[in-house]
């Protein structure tokens, strides 16, 4: 009786704790996207910002966060895959895997703001990028890296030993077996990693205010050779991402209407993130079904 | 799951590409090939100045289409700092070179490119209007902490400062406390902060650049000199900085051309009124590094 | 006879060839190298990339000390923070950002776990179809909107809620608890999802009910997987500057009480960072700041090893 009352007691608290969380979030979204919306228009969505005060659209600050993300993922993936194949698969477990864990969860507490100088000191000043899309892809990189290889490890591990000795005892290599049986399996759960480092890369600003820079030079989006100068796919010229132009419109915004547009262009950024979550999570499954066969 | 992001940019560059078609056209015909200039004009540093030398920067570039002009902030001490490593062409700072620590101010050459002028602002609760010197001085210094003291509602002062170190700062505290230490307060590091803070905190008082006075704040005039233009030109308003460009050694042919530019008629009385800022030309007056204030 | 000879060399080649080939490497060894060479070769990079980092700050953290002979005592001690007047104090910061972080830690970690616990076992069809998305979507809002959320909304609230000027520890701990909760929550459930489902049967089957079950047998059984959770979220509170400085007042004193102005670590590096001078005293202290920040998440990751790895033992015990 006593037992079945705490059950009773705790599901209510649970609830109740549910509730508060949901009743936060929802008020932060709603607040958002009613505050951002009514100032979203399709010219808001494609225009070009006026450098001067901010005002205009934030089409080519939107196409730069997508595109900031897209080089970020491919340089950060195929990192992360392999040293979270490396902890999960070959890493013994001694003092050494141990250091190079606690290493790698390091550099994801770091600030920020501190990536994004060492990104600035030496990517852009030394190395001599200047500020740009690469250089900004690889300061958000540095942030990717242990949430994604901390999250792909979990996932590989996560996997049943039984997986795994079936592929063994078929003869495959330990290679084999964990790119071709294990990483399958374990897809879905780093596609929820994938998900939550790119939302992390959409949001940040901090990092990007010395790498990727904070002007968006008004491109050509009918010239896509990756090697000129007006080219959106240039990797080498600067770009204010969405995020970036939020942080510029809150802090020396001139407009007399930069709150509003800041705003919405934050409604945008929760869409973005939105149908990019939505995306991403179809996909996760769609390959699930198909490389494991299973419904 | 690059597939998935691929996809996603895909979607976001068609949607865009349709846009871009129509802008490509505007940007060709402005293509004026008047001077053969070339060459890469960085121009890094202080973000108050960022608006106008980026949208000067676009216009110049519209004419001389050769020249790659990038304008970024990141602060006046990031500016100074890296136009003395070389690492920029240019540096923007709100802040004479010579008022900083580290900075080799004779190596580096001054491009005054407008003038800035600041006034404290409070929230409009205080009900305060004017100060005298005197008071502002004893309200930064924690001497005075409740704004009945000075003739508003019965409510505690809440300072809000710029950062340690930055040129709104600097430049302030030479105007108003000459020499004396401010009392800790908050700080923020941008005029945007500031503003929210200001007209959003009862009792807060802090100071901000005339651009950003709205009607959510109430800007205060000190020993009855209102914060207009004209009085920062004649030196009756005593709070105002100039917004510097510094070059080191021989800047290359573009970035002369752009500094000329920055100073040419069309900038200064058209982008620098509109930014908000006052006009070079229009001053009646010359500061130097040490503050003290000549007749032209 | 050259014939015969020939034919032998032949057979001798053959023979050869075939110790060769059952000498040599498999296929599947081969690739095993391959992959170890790929893996281990990723695992360098981060290594790399870590070295760097950790190098960069430390060499430019400790230059307070061996240029500017700062003593660490006094840096570490001292409650007076003017950089621009040689006086570099950094206790105030230290305070601040342990007071918000542990603070955030405090409260979001019962939400999470409860909204972690309602997700796996009270209602894992709403938790994944409803609620995972929301929680993931949270965690792309940038800082600088959380910011400006925080001023706008939780400082006029505790400001009328608790008195002062709203400014303070308190309104930073409500904005960081929000911010590190999806961080803390999708971990937690993570954890909670590993723990194989025989545990939760078992217990179920000897007739504990369901908080029974949670709390001595999920719960227990992912501790480890929490308690990094928590870190991360801590992690992020640490390093969260944006969001902080706009409701925390970020002013460099010790903080008196929760409702008045205080400061952190990160907030202060931030606002100061673009106007100081490289090489010169006010910057190196900033980086000194950076150094202290690097070193305490050392140390607590040093500490969550040291707990999780007890839990495991016990556990398997």
């Amino acid at each position: 009786m006593n037992a079945k009352r705490k059950d009773m007691i705790a599901t209510v608290i649970i609830d109740l704790i549910v509730a508060i969380v949901v009743g936060i979030l929802f008020f932060l979204l709603a607040y958002i996207l009613i505050k951002g919306l009514p100032h979203v228009s399709w010219s808001f969505l494609t225009g070009a910002t006026d450098s001067f005060d901010g005002t205009g659209g934030i089409g080519v600050q939107l196409f730069n966060s997508f595109y900031l993300l897209v080089l970020t993922m491919l340089i950060s993936i195929p990192i992360s895959l392999g040293a979270g194949i490396y902890l999960a698969e070959y890493a013994k477990d001694n003092w050494r895997t141990s250091l190079i864990r606690s290493a790698i969860e390091v550099l994801s507490s770091l600030p920020s703001v501190v990536v994004g100088l060492f990104g600035f000191l030496l990517f852009v000043v030394k190395f001599k990028i200047g500020f740009s899309v690469i250089s900004g892809a690889i300061a958000l990189t540095f942030f990717n890296l242990p949430l994604l290889t901390r999250n792909i490890e979990e996932s590989l591990s996560a996997v049943s030993r039984s997986q795994r000795e079936a592929g063994l005892s078929l003869g495959l290599s330990k290679w084999k077996t964990e790119v071709g049986i294990i990483l399958p399996v374990a897809l879905p759960g780093i596609v929820t990693g994938v998900v939550l480092s790119a939302g992390r890369v959409f949001g940040e600003a901090a990092a990007l205010i010395y790498t990727a820079g904070q002007s968006a030079p008004v491109t050509n989006f009918a010239d896509w050779n990756p090697m000129d100068a007006a080219s959106p796919l240039n990797p080498f010229r600067p770009a204010e991402t969405l995020a970036v132009h939020i942080w510029k419109m809150n802090t020396e915004g001139l407009a007399s209407n930069a709150a509003a547009l800041s705003a919405a262009a934050s409604a945008v950024l929760i869409i973005a993130v939105l149908l990019f979550n939505l995306g991403a999570r179809v996909l996760g499954s769609y390959l699930y079904r198909r490389v494991t066969a299973s419904k | 799951m690059n597939k998935g992001s691929k996809l996603a940019m895909g979607i976001a560059a068609i949607s865009l590409l349709l846009v871009g078609c129509g802008k490509a056209t505007s940007s060709t015909s402005s293509k004026e090939s008047s001077a053969a200039l070339s060459g890469k004009v960085t121009a890094v540093g202080s973000t108050a100045l960022q608006p106008l030398a980026a949208k000067a920067g676009s216009n110049f570039t519209a004419k001389n289409s050769k020249v790659n002009l990038t304008v970024q902030g990141g602060g006046s001490g990031t500016g100074l700092s890296q136009v003395q490593a070389g690492a920029v062409s240019i540096g923007d700072s709100d802040i004479f070179a010579e008022e900083k620590d580290g900075i080799k101010a004779d190596k580096l050459t001054d491009h005054k490119v407008a003038v800035v002028g600041m006034a404290p602002v409070v929230n409009k609760d205080t009900g305060i209007k004017n100060l005298k010197m005197a008071q502002l001085k004893q309200i930064f210094t924690g001497k005075i902490t409740n704004w009945k003291e000075v003739g508003g509602k019965d409510e505690k002062i809440v300072i809000i400062n710029r950062a340690q170190g930055s040129g709104t700062r600097a430049t302030f505290e030479n105007a108003v406390l000459k020499g004396t230490d401010a009392v800790k307060s908050q700080e923020q590091d941008s005029n945007g902060a500031v503003q929210k803070i200001v007209s959003t905190t009862p009792g807060a008082v802090s100071y901000l650049a005339f651009s950003y006075f709205t009607n959510k704040l109430q800007a205060v005039s000190i020993d009855n000199v209102t914060p207009t233009d004209n009085n920062v030109e004649t030196n009756k308003w005593k709070i105002w900085s100039y917004e510097h460009m510094y070059t080191k050694g021989t800047p290359d042919k573009a970035t002369t051309a752009f500094l000329k530019y920055m100073d040419s008629k069309t900038v200064q009385d058209s982008l620098v009124k509109d930014m908000g800022y006052i006009s070079i030309h229009d001053m009646k007056v010359t500061k130097d590094a040490k503050g003290v204030v000549t007749q032209n | 006879m050259e014939q015969t000879n020939f034919q032998l060399k032949k057979q001798d080649t053959q023979s050869q060839e075939w110790s060769k080939r059952l000498h040599h490497a498999t296929r599947a060894t081969r690739e095993d190298w391959i992959g170890r060479g790929v893996s281990y070769l990723c695992i360098g990079v981060i290594i790399l990339v870590v070295a760097s980092m950790l190098w960069f700050i430390t060499s430019k953290g400790i230059a307070t000390f061996t240029q500017n002979h700062v003593s660490l005592w006094k840096f570490l001690s001292g409650t007076d923070w003017s950089p621009s007047q040689g006086k570099i104090g950094a206790l105030p910061m230290i305070v601040g950002s342990f007071a918000v972080t542990f603070a955030a830690a405090i409260v979001a970690t019962p939400f999470a776990v409860g909204t972690a616990i309602f997700m796996t076992e009270i209602s894992p069809n709403k938790g994944r179809k409803f609620l995972q998305p929301v929680i993931e979507l949270l965690v792309g809002i940038p800082s600088v909107v959380y910011g400006f959320i925080g001023l706008a909304v939780v400082v006029p609230f505790m400001r009328h809620l608790v008195g002062g000027s709203g400014f303070g520890i308190i309104s930073a701990t409500f904005v960081l608890f929000v911010m590190v909760l999806p961080t803390i929550t999708s971990m937690t459930v993570d954890s909670l999802r590993a723990v194989p489902r025989y545990y939760k049967e078992a217990s179920l089957a000897l007739g504990a009910t369901r908080w029974q079950t949670v709390s001595k047998v999920i719960l227990r059984s992912a501790t480890p997987g929490i308690l990094t959770a928590v870190i991360f979220g801590m992690a992020r509170a640490f390093g969260e500057a944006l969001a902080v400085q706009m409701v925390i007042g970020n002013a460099a004193v010790m903080p008196k009480d929760l409702i008045s102005a205080a400061s952190t670590l990160t907030s202060q590096l931030t606002t100061g960072i673009g106007d100081t001078i490289d090489g010169t005293l006010p910057n190196n202290a900033l980086w000194s700041l950076a150094l202290i920040l690097l070193l305490m998440s050392l140390f607590f990751n040093a500490l969550v090893r040291v707990i999780a790895k007890r839990g495991q033992l016990k556990h398997e015990r």
